[in-house]
């Protein structure tokens, strides 16, 4: 089995190096064609795997298959572990991937269109950017397979990477530029904590391998460490959190979600790939991974709760007053995934995985859906300036109605199943800050309808307000980009119903849950089958919220009556404070770019021009010259001057000399 | 019978006049050449005072080899002198100050 763990991982890999170093050679269609072949293949096998794993019983698979390092007694290996979990994520990651890669033939086809007509990167631009998604398979499997934490962390950070290649991939815009450091300068900042986190283990465990680690959790669970002289604090609590900064990086958590609405300057199949399927799950992914260091934290758990709510409603609510299309569905990513880890932080984990599975199936039909509508507007994104496009593009309207309905919890829907799941869960948890994000994430249902079909009718309904020359072109594109939107819009359907069963049972057996944190087992308790969950749907207040939702996104969009009109006039300030993002970027660029730069000019100028050019360089120069210039005046040039010097000095030697 | 410190405390006293004649002389370089000569003769004298005093003809040797090279030092003095007076038009001691730091 080794081998085919190795083929699925490495698969990809291969056909993005070949993509990408042999581009021009093997020319466009070599170019797909090679990186889909890779990717298909461990699609393919990702399938068998999981198969033979959840339905013919094969045993988990947890081994090493190369020793990557040796030092100081410890060592370090590029290993995998293939449970349920691992299996699910590679099933998501590949069947996504493979969907994204088929839907890039249709939308970068004529990308030559974009670039400047003397840049040196346009001929190649299509070859690289398939490269790089199939570089980002890779990178994503190999995280997601790890069997330790160092691989976890090596993907982390090449996900991480392809990500900033790809927001940078218009290297001509400056906005993608700007968007793409922010990136990766954001997730620095959780990486930082990520990192710390990995060591706090490693120094406590010895280990980095997720087995040796979860086999001392009783020996880590009374253990405490003092950062702060006198402060005794949990050590699962520390590790705990630090590892959930990393995931707020990946992740887009508040207040790190900062680089995630501007990531949406890429090209929209890797928004629909990277920022909303697969790469910004991986921080729930390891969150889960290491629920047994988590349950030992009710500390880190509350955070996560809080943390997750928080930006599951406020993050949705920006949502709303947003125009752009792929910048709407970018803060409902946001949303998502604050439901997640809400979900973690209620302990429901499997809910929390589940939501993922189902978020990243209708999310991507949602950016893919938008792909095709941006494709036919001929790179408008503008959603003011759309409208009505049901009747040109039907295949699309009908997909996006399917992945908006699953966004909202339709009942029926993939999204309704995970959600309603996640929302009975934390208002099932006694962990503290519990009733608080239970309130976020009801009122979060509200907020989500309301922007999922404020851009619907937006785009789908109602007035054509494009021009004649768009509109004249407008028509439905070809097959590579709507047959991705049907496989994934029968995934959206299918996945909720086909899985759910599986949320209670031991099908996640890594995930730990501690019994008296065990919401999902509660739950099982009222579970009558999935039909009878899909009945309760329609009678639960997040039905009739989401509901109420579309309700208003109706009003306000198509009939529109006064009711919008006032709440545009009373709330004005509201709306500023939405458009403004809470003012997250504003603070990060007054207090920490401005303060990093205000520093860098301090060490600039103190230290740097003052202390070592003006003191130690220049200063060692002008001592020098200063004691020179005194010195020099005893150089008269008067033979008598030097003679008087020599006598003067022989009669003081032979003074010394006579009376010593 | 003169005794040894006389003849000692007279070369004194031309040695001493000449390092006056070195220190106090701004005007004229061959002024400074006699002072050295004079040092030389001074030198000389203790020689020649000691030779007689200890009975040691070495002395007296050493001052023929003195006087040779101050011959020779006189003439390649005096040699220097002409061509910087040639080049410069002056003799003046204090001129000679390209040393100057």
């Amino acid at each position: 089995m080794e081998t085919v763990y190795l083929i699925i991982a490495l698969a990809p890999l291969v056909g993005a190096i070949i993509a990408g170093l042999f581009g021009k050679k093997i020319g466009k269609t070599g170019a797909h064609t090679v990186t889909i072949l890779g990717v298909g293949l461990s699609f393919g096998l990702s399938v068998w795997v999981f198969v033979r794993l959840v339905f013919q019983g094969m045993p988990t698979y947890d081994g090493n298959v190369y020793t990557w390092m040796m030092a100081g007694g410890y060592s370090f290996h590029i290993g995998f572990l293939i449970d349920h979990l691992s299996a699910l994520m590679m099933l998501i990651v590949t069947f996504v991937s493979l969907m994204v890669h088929i839907y890039t033939i249709g939308y970068m086809a004529h990308d030559e269109e974009l670039w400047p007509s003397d840049s040196q990167v346009r001929s190649t631009a299509y070859q690289r950017f398939f490269s790089y998604i199939a570089l980002f398979t890779f990178s994503m499997l190999m995280l997601v397979m790890s069997n330790n934490l160092l691989q976890l962390f090596f993907g982390w950070e090449a996900v991480g990477l392809v990500s900033y290649l790809l927001i940078g991939f218009y290297m001509n815009k400056e906005s993608a530029i700007y968007a793409n450091l922010k990136a990766f300068i954001v997730n620095r900042v959780g990486d930082f904590g990520f990192l710390l986190g990995i060591a706090a283990l490693f120094a406590y465990t010895g280990s980095l391998n997720y087995e040796e680690i979860f086999s001392q959790t009783g020996k880590l669970a009374t253990a405490t460490v003092m950062l702060i002289p006198g402060q005794e604090w949990s050590l699962p609590s520390v590790v705990a959190i630090l590892l959930f900064i990393g995931a707020m990086g990946k992740s887009a958590q508040v207040p790190l979600h900062v680089w995630l609405p501007d990531s949406m300057e890429g090209p929209t199949p890797i928004s629909a790939l990277i920022h909303a399927a697969t790469m910004v799950t991986a921080g729930i992914f390891m969150v889960t991974r290491m629920s047994p260091i988590y349950e030992l934290s009710t500390t880190a758990l509350s955070l996560m709760l809080i943390i997750g709510s928080i930006g599951a409603f406020f993050m949705g609510l920006i949502g709303v007053v947003q125009n752009d299309i792929k910048r709407v569905i970018a803060f409902s990513t946001l949303s998502q995934l604050g439901y997640m880890t809400a979900a973690l932080g209620a302990s429901a984990y499997a809910a929390g995985m589940f939501h993922l599975m189902t978020h990243a199936f209708f999310k991507a039909l949602l950016f893919l859906a938008a792909g095709s509508v941006i494709m036919a507007m001929h790179h408008e994104q503008d959603i003011r300036k759309m409208g009505g496009l049901r009747k040109y593009m039907p295949i699309t309207y009908v997909t996006a109605l399917i992945g908006s309905l699953a966004l909202i919890g339709f009942p029926g829907t993939s999204g309704f199943f995970s959600k309603d799941s996640i929302i009975e869960a934390v208002e099932l948890s006694h962990i503290p800050g519990a009733h608080f994000a239970a309130a976020l994430l009801i009122l979060g249902v509200f907020v989500t309808a309301l922007y999922t079909f404020r851009l619907f009718f937006l785009v789908f309904h109602g007035r054509e307000r494009m021009d004649a020359h768009t509109r004249a072109h407008l028509h439905e594109p070809p097959w590579v980009v709507t047959l991705p939107l049907t496989l994934l819009a029968l995934a959206t359907i299918g996945a909720g119903g086909v899985m759910y069963p599986l949320l209670f049972g031991d099908f996640f057996r890594s995930i730990y849950v501690a019994p008296d944190h065990n919401v999902l087992a509660e739950l099982h308790h009222h579970f009558h089958g999935a039909l009878a969950f899909l009945i309760d749907g329609f009678l639960a207040p997040p039905f009739w919220l989401s509901m109420a939702g579309v309700l208003v996104a109706w009003d306000v969009t198509l009939y529109r009556s006064k009711l919008g009109i006032h709440v545009h006039s009373r709330l004005g300030w509201v709306r500023t404070i939405l458009q403004n993002g809470y003012g997250f970027d504003a603070f990060n660029d007054y207090v920490f770019a401005r303060g990093a730069r205000g520093l860098g000019r301090l060490l600039w100028k103190a230290g740097d021009a003052l202390l070592i050019d003006g003191l130690i360089v220049n200063g060692t120069a002008r001592v020098i010259g200063w004691t020179a210039d005194r010195l020099r005046w005893i150089q008269t040039g008067y033979v008598y001057h030097y003679s008087f010097a020599m006598i003067i000095g022989l009669l003081v030697l032979l003074s010394w000399y006579v009376l010593r | 019978m003169i005794p040894l410190s006389h003849y000692l405390i007279v070369a004194a006293i031309l040695f001493s006049i000449a390092v006056a004649g070195i220190f106090i002389n701004r005007k004229n370089l061959i002024v400074l050449l006699m002072c050295i000569e004079l040092m030389l003769l001074a030198v000389n004298l203790n020689f020649i005072a000691f030779s007689w005093y200890l009975h040691d003809l070495a002395g007296q040797v050493f001052v023929f080899f003195i006087l040779t090279v101050a011959a020779a030092e006189a003439a390649i003095g005096l040699a220097i002198l002409v061509v910087l007076f040639r080049n410069r038009r002056s003799i003046n001691v204090i001129d000679l100050d390209d040393m100057k730091g």
